[in-house]
């Protein structure tokens, strides 16, 4: 059987864009068809603005990457009308145990909160992601949608003329010129066009290896998190055992910094480290080995005029903690609304700087919780290993230790308490749905809060009286209004009023709350609506 | 509470409690000894809990000279 991996799914055809005689403009010419730049994609075309996405490849990611997806990307793929075939192909997984030693030091559930639609995590292949974020692409594009990828087609060069971008796009048959209104770079940590506009990538390279393999095996492992610090059987070092679909099973294996990457990756050297940590008669078949360096770093800005980075070409984490791509989703859902806004004459060019407030207060929580993780894991000098040992110690006898184990921090979306969209609170309400905020699910009717918000802005009404209609500055605003009747697990009561009777909420197209009030107060949200587009009010 | 580092005499019987302290080092290595310190140093903080606090007790004790 040929695996999704090996199969084109977007093969090079030639597109007449390669034979006109002046360059073709187009709308938004996304660079990369990795996960990042496909659900940009979807995003920008299912709001009808034409997306162009280019790779120079043709098939889905190539060896083992990311496994975890945390409930806010799933929540933004339920936008994206991807979230259903995640959920159903993922492993959901809530326990977890953490071995020190020989032993088993303790184990935790992460006891997700009730009244969600979507898990805390799924593991899945990034293989399966892509795939099912190209299927949607392909479905929009059948739908008329304006979308397409094309595959086989490098960008080797790029310039930012200031009211479009100039892209020189290499094929297998030639190369060819195209203009773009806008850019969207999701072309990787090794990012091309970065490295064209002469941009600067900084952080930190942790000096460590790990050795990552995806092994197909019939074993009684459970459906949990099984992570061990020094453990026999890699003395020293620590190791990962994670489950996926399909019976693959993700391992990460520590290996130090003075190894010989090739030597470690043959079967020869594999095979007998996989007997050792899971048993000499345990079968298993390697699907992927490969060896990783991490590193934390990330561009000064990731908006540079009309050139907009997001995904690992922006920002790269280790991937403790599951932030990369769960991390560049929360990239483009922020940056799609803006930007169509933008296109539509909507909002000013400016609304696109609050892009580089709000995602890089995000990649630098990301990059902060990925470090102090990586330095747990991997401590590099003879204090900071006493005290991580420490804490491991202890943490099998004494509860308050297990806080301080940190075998990765799990991807939580993050609040933009800084952001210059938000207004000032009127509501005295629940401090995890104040302004910046990203709002949390709750049941609805036979659904779920969150099917209904998103892709516009939406006044959230609740026990409150609203106006039927709320049009500002040319932008309709949809309107939402609930009572307690429709509350029965009182699950939105808890989340969105607390203490209040009442409350009208202001929700940006990505779900995150830019406003919130008591009552429905006509000035206070035309000047909330006009601040969220980057108007000063 | 105090809400601030108590850096005043606050242990009864000083003499008792050294005493403790060097007896229960008694006999370890001075790796088992580093690692008993962590160990202690860890329950310390977490009664203290008091993130204020802590970080006055982190700067007192860097050396003064
Ligand atoms: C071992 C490992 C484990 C991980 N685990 C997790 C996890 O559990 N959860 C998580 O969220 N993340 C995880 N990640 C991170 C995740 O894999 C990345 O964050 C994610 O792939 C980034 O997606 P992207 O679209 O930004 O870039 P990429 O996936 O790198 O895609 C970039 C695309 O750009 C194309 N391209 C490059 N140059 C050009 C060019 N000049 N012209 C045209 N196209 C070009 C490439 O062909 C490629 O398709 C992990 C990563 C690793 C390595």
């Amino acid at each position: 059987m040929t695996k999704i991996f090996e199969t084109p799914l977007y093969p090079y055809t030639r597109h007449a864009d390669q034979a006109a005689k002046t360059p073709v403009r187009r709308k938004v010419v996304v660079i990369g068809a990795g996960p990042i730049g496909l659900a940009a994609a979807i995003d920008l075309a299912q709001q009808g603005i034409e997306a162009i996405i280019v790779d120079e490849n043709d098939k889905v990611s190539f060896g083992s990457r990311a496994i975890c997806f945390a409930k806010r990307p799933l929540e933004i793929l339920d936008r994206l009308g991807c979230g259903d075939p995640m959920v159903d192909k993922g492993v959901v997984w809530n326990l977890g145990k953490v071995f020190f030693d020989e032993r088993k030091v303790y184990e935790f559930n992460l006891l997700p909160e009730g009244g969600h639609k979507r898990p805390a995590f799924i593991n899945l292949q990034q293989y399966y992601f892509e795939q099912y974020l190209v299927n949607r692409a392909r479905e929009l594009e059948r739908e008329g949608a304006p979308i397409e990828i094309r595959g086989g087609n490098k960008v080797i060069e790029l310039k930012d003329q200031g009211d479009h971008v100039d892209l020189t796009i290499d094929t297998p048959e030639g190369a060819y010129q195209l203009e773009a209104d806008w850019v969207i770079a999701c072309d990787g940590a090794a990012s091309p066009t970065r490295q064209m506009m002469g941009l600067d990538f900084v952080g930190r390279v942790f000096e460590d290896n790990f050795l990552i393999a995806d092994v197909i095996m019939d074993a009684p492992f459970p459906t949990e998190r099984w992570f061990w610090f020094d453990p026999p059987f890699n003395k020293g070092q620590s190791a990962l055992l994670h489950k996926q679909p399909d019976g693959v099973w993700r391992i990460d294996l520590q290996l130090g910094w003075d190894i010989d990457k090739e030597e470690e990756k043959k079967p020869e050297k594999v095979i007998p480290r996989l007997k050792a940590m899971l048993g000499e008669d345990v079968q298993f078949e390697l699907e992927w080995v490969s060896i990783y360096t991490f590193q934390c770093r990330r561009m000064e800005k990731f908006r540079h005029g009309r050139v907009l980075f997001a995904g690992d070409s922006a920002h790269q984490v280790s991937p403790f903690g599951a932030r990369g791509a769960n991390s560049g989703l929360q990239d483009t859902d922020n940056l799609c609304w803006k930007l169509k806004l933008v296109m539509d004459g909507k909002a000013p060019e400016s609304l696109l700087d609050s892009y580089d407030d709000e995602r890089i207060y995000g990649a630098d929580e990301n990059i902060l919780n990925s470090s102090r993780s990586t330095d747990f894991i991997t401590p590099k000098s003879d204090m900071s290993h006493l005290l991580r040992d420490a804490v491991l110690d202890l943490s099998e006898h004494y509860e308050f230790a297990r806080p301080l184990v940190n075998s990765g921090r799990l991807s939580v979306p993050c609040t933009y308490d800084q952001s210059p969209l938000n207004s000032l609170d009127k509501l005295d309400g629940p401090a995890r749905t104040r302004p910046g905020s990203p709002c949390p699910d709750a049941p609805l009717g036979d659904g779920y809060l969150l099917d209904q918000l998103g892709d516009q802005f939406t006044l959230l009404i609740i026990n409150a009286d609203a106006p039927e209609e709320l049009e500002v500055d040319g932008i309709k605003i949809k309107r939402l209004a609930l009572s307690s009747a429709d509350d029965s697990t009182n699950a939105i009561k808890e989340r969105y009023l607390g203490k209040a009777t009442q409350a009208v909420y202001l929700i940006r197209p990505d779900q995150h709350v830019a406003a919130r009030h008591k009552t429905f107060d006509q000035d206070y949200f035309t000047t909330a609506l006009r601040r969220a587009i980057g108007k000063s009010a | 509470m105090s809400e601030h580092l108590n850096l005043k005499p606050n242990i009864a019987n000083a003499d008792d409690f050294y005493a403790d302290l060097l007896a229960a080092h008694k006999g370890l290595s001075k790796d088992e000894s580093d690692a008993y310190n962590a160990r202690l140093l860890l329950i310390l903080a977490n009664h203290i809990g008091d993130r204020k606090v802590l970080r006055e007790a982190l700067e007192a004790a860097k050396s003064k000279t």
